[in-house]
Parts: C-alpha cells; structure tokens; sequence
C-alpha cells in the first residue's frame, strides 16, 4: 500500500484485534487523506472506539500493520512513539478530563510536559484555546463543574493544544442534547477547516456525520461493508447500510 | 508485554475453569498474578531511573502519603505506646523486672511495633487511596488521556506514588516511634511517677545502631511493597464503579498481606546481618 507522507498521514492495512474469543476487528484496511476528515460509523460495540486506540498505539493489533506519517506504530519504541503521539490529537468520548486538575491545568497539561515555551507563553496559548472552544472564563472550574458539552470542548481544547496535525474523534456528539451535539459538530468543522488536520471521527450519529465527514465508513462485525460520501452511502442497496443511512433520506 | 500497553489484565482462560480442579485454577491464578505483577514491576523500575523526573508531582505524593498519613500513624503509635505499657507492666511486676519497662517499650517499638503498625496503618490509608484514584481514572479513560498525550504513566503516576512510600516510610515509622515511646512514658508515668529523663535514660541504655536502623530501612520495603501493590491493583483496574472498588479492596488486602510476610523475612534477613 502506498500511504506517501502527503497522501495519506493515517494508513490502516488488515488490521486484526480480538478480545478473548470475540474478533472485534477482522481484517480492517483504510487511508485517511491530508486535510480529509473521515467517518467512521457502525453499531455500539462494532470495534469503533477499538480502532482509534489501535491508532494511537494505545492498544497493539494481533495483526495487520497501523501507520501514521508513513511509521509503523507498533515497530516504534515508547519514546518515538510518543514523538508520534505529540503530532495526534485525541477527543474520548466521555472527554476524560483529569479529575483532580482545574479546567486550564487539564488544557495545559500535555503542553506543560512538551512544551519550552516560557510559562505565560503556555498560558497565552490555553486562553487562547479555551477561547476558541467557547469556553473563556471557566478555567478556574473543575471537571465536576461544568456540565457534559462543556467537558467535551475541554477536552477538544485540550486534544488541540500541542498543535496536531491529526485529531482522532471518539463519539463526541455522544450523550449530549441535539442543539449541543449541533454546537460540538460545527466546532469540530470550524477546528478542523481553520488547521487543515486530519480528522477521524467514530460515531453513530449519521446526521453529524453527514455534516462534518468528507467520507464514510460502515463497520461491521469488524469489517468496512461500505466506505464513501454520504450520498454514496444512499446509493447502495445493502439493507444494513440502507437502514443506517435510511432515516436521513 | 509491549511498551505501549498500560493494561496489565489476567489473560483470559484457555480453557473452561470448570474442567479444572479449584487447586489448579488457584495455583494458575497465584502465578499469574505474580507474574503480571513481576512485568509491571520492570516497567516501573525502567520509568524510575530513565529522565525526565516528575519532581513536581514526586513532592506532591510525598505530601500526600506523608504529611496527610502523619496523624493516623501517630496515634496508631501512640496507642501501641500505651498498651504496651499497661500489658508489659503487670507481667514485668509478676517476675520482679518492673525497672526493665522502659527498655521493654522502647525495644519493642523500635523494633517491631513500630514499623508494623505504621506498615499496616500505611497499607490502609495509602493503599485504599491509590488503588481507589488509580482505578478511578483508568475505568474513566483518563489514563489513556494522559499516555494519548505522550506522557508516560507509569512515569508520573505509578512511579511517583511508589517512590513516595518508600521515602516516605521510614520518617513515618519515626513518627509512630516517637509518639509510643512517649505514651509508653506517659501511661507508665499514671500508675508510677518516673521522668521523661529517667524514663528515656533507662529505656535507650543498651540501644545501638543495629537495633535502630535495620527496621527503620525495613519499612522502604514496605513503602515499596505497599506503592507497587497499590498501583498495580489501581492500574488493572476493569469494570466502572464496582472494579474501583475491587481494586480498592485487593490493594488494601494485598499490601497488609505482603507487609505481614515481608516483615518475617526481613526479620530474619536482620537478625542473620546483625546477629
């Protein structure tokens, strides 16, 4: 597979993962363009979410080959793996904010350990992003504080704040009320347009997918059964895909 | 077990547990265990010699498993102090060594009393509260947040709370020293007047280095033993709430445990180096 560093930043071939005897992926293959914002969607429990961590070396496929800028996650050692992880941005579906920490510490705190600039600079910068997540004034606040959506534009702030040029998306309209759920798609839309990254974003929500996703994935029971734009999506007369995509048409 | 992998989860067995005898699938257990513990433990010593050092967050646990433990270890002491004295003083009268006492107290504090208590009273306070804020943020992601972020936890959680046990230990176990040999003073001082002065004076008389030191170097072991067990329970923690608690209870369990049986080795590992 050609997966050039201009073409394709993230390169997924046959990838593998099994937890005890349930495959949850079975032979995934996929390529996420420069700029390219990709869908991934499927039912709760399909190997989504399983994915993502696989992306971001946070688990180890059984096999099949993971790369990213043309590097092979899993020949990498810890160290470069983390150079790796610095250019990734990484949204968990439930935002996973350090609980002990206030709202701006959370922000700050991949780019208090990455970071040389001088400690107002890396305040600027955590203003600056907390802003542009419409989250100014709260950086005081714990995660306990603020509610569901706001927890999610934390954590989107915080996924963006070393500068990534690929953001990984896990459920993040997940939970929240459709106008919030609305507010967080045109975030990300806006976010992503503004840095041209990479993003890759899992989800069930087919309406925010449509709004957000240059293209499409289907999984299921652990393989792509269908991959395109929406509208090709609506195209295909396979049953699964056209009751996944049917209740918009 | 590869690098970039947090989770130390048992492997999921082979074959059915029913078609094995409850020995062996303990025996397997048993072993499995430790050697999951034995891998996590080199994972461990790999983030604690290799820089960058979380000093920032090392001071921070030091406070948190120090000076936050410090109360319940003195009077965990304290009380030791004080029923020491009330029970050895009647069986001492009985055999006409009453003036012994203070050697008695003194002794068994600073060489037995005294780092147990403060082992098991560490276990409990420390241990519940790792397992419990290490399993909390691994069921709530946060783990995965923070090595997603290129920062190592094992470097600035499990390292940190480890290192600051072991540190932490030996000032501890002078803490509850100090305070029951006081309170031994104090409750001798009810049924019969001595001074501080007499009562120290008698009681340090025949103490040299190899009584002192040895359990106080003991009980690193014990903050070794308590932050490992601790954090290993915390970090393999699966299954939201109800597996916090789990690892909660294990963490505390297991440290006590391990601190009781640890303590009759290093015992006899003293008594062989400093006869």
């Amino acid at each position: 597979m050609a997966s050039t560093e201009t073409e394709y930043p993230v390169a997924v071939e046959n990838l593998h993962k099994a937890f005890g005897g349930q495959q949850v992926l079975n032979g995934v293959s996929l390529q996420v363009g420069r700029g390219e914002t990709l869908a991934v969607l499927g039912r709760s429990g399909t190997g989504k979410s399983v994915l993502l961590k696989l992306l971001i070396g946070l688990q180890k496929p059984d096999s099949g080959a993971v790369k990213i800028h043309q590097e092979d996650i899993a020949s990498l050692d810890l160290p470069k793996l983390n150079d790796l992880r610095k250019r990734i941005g990484f949204l968990f579906q439930q935002a996973a904010l350090y609980d002990s920490l206030t709202v701006e510490q959370n922000v700050a705190f991949p780019l208090s350990r990455h970071s040389s600039d001088p400690p107002g600079k890396q305040k600027e910068r955590v203003r600056e992003l907390l802003k542009s997540v419409g989250m100014e004034g709260h950086g005081r606040k714990m995660p306990s504080e603020i509610s569901g959506g706001m927890q999610k534009r934390v954590g989107l702030a915080r996924a963006l704040v070393l500068d990534p040029d690929i953001l990984l998306f896990d459920e993040p309209t997940a939970g929240l009320d459709p106008i919030t759920a609305a507010e967080i798609g045109d975030l990300i839309v806006g976010l992503q347009k503004k840095h041209k990254l990479t993003a890759i974003v899992v989800t069930h929500d087919i309406r925010g997918a449509k709004a957000f996703a240059d293209r499409l994935v289907l999984l299921r029971d652990g393989k792509i059964v269908a991959e395109g734009s929406f509208a090709d999506l609506q195209k295909s007369r396979d049953e699964f895909v056209t009751q996944f995509v049917g209740s918009l048409c | 077990m590869p690098a970039n992998e947090t989770t130390f989860a048992a492997p999921a067995p082979q074959e059915s547990e029913g078609t094995r005898s409850g020995v062996a699938v303990l025996l397997a257990g048993f072993f499995e265990w430790f050697g999951e513990v034995g891998a996590f433990f080199a994972r461990l010593a790999r983030a604690m010699v290799r820089p960058p050092y979380e000093w920032k967050e090392l001071l921070h646990q030091c406070d948190a498993v120090g000076s936050l433990s410090l109360p319940l270890v003195a009077l965990a002491g304290a009380a030791t102090g004080v029923v020491l004295s009330m029970e050895t003083r009647d069986s001492l009268t009985r055999f006409g060594a009453k003036s012994m006492l203070p050697a008695v107290i003194v002794f068994s504090i600073l060489k037995e009393s005294g780092p147990v208590i403060t082992g098991l009273v560490v276990s409990g306070r420390v241990g519940a509260g790792i397992g419990a804020e290490l399993g909390s943020m691994k069921v709530t992601e946060q783990i995965d947040a923070m090595e997603a972020s290129a920062v190592d936890p094992f470097r600035y959680l499990v390292a940190t709370r480890v290192l600051a046990c072991v540190l932490m230990m030996p000032l501890l176990t002078l803490a509850a020293d100090f305070f029951g040999v006081l309170m031994g003073w104090v409750a001798n001082n009810l049924q019969d007047s001595i001074s501080l002065r007499l009562f120290f004076g008698n009681g340090f008389k025949n103490v040299d280095f190899s009584d002192f030191l040895p359990p106080i170097v003991k009980t690193t072991v014990f903050g070794l033993i308590i932050g490992t067990v601790a954090c290993f329970e915390g970090m393999r923690t699966r299954g939201g709430t109800e597996g916090v608690g789990r690892s909660t209870t294990r963490s505390v369990v297991l440290a006590s445990l391990f601190v009781i049986l640890a303590d009759v080795l290093l015992v006899r590992l003293i008594l062989v180096l400093f006869p």
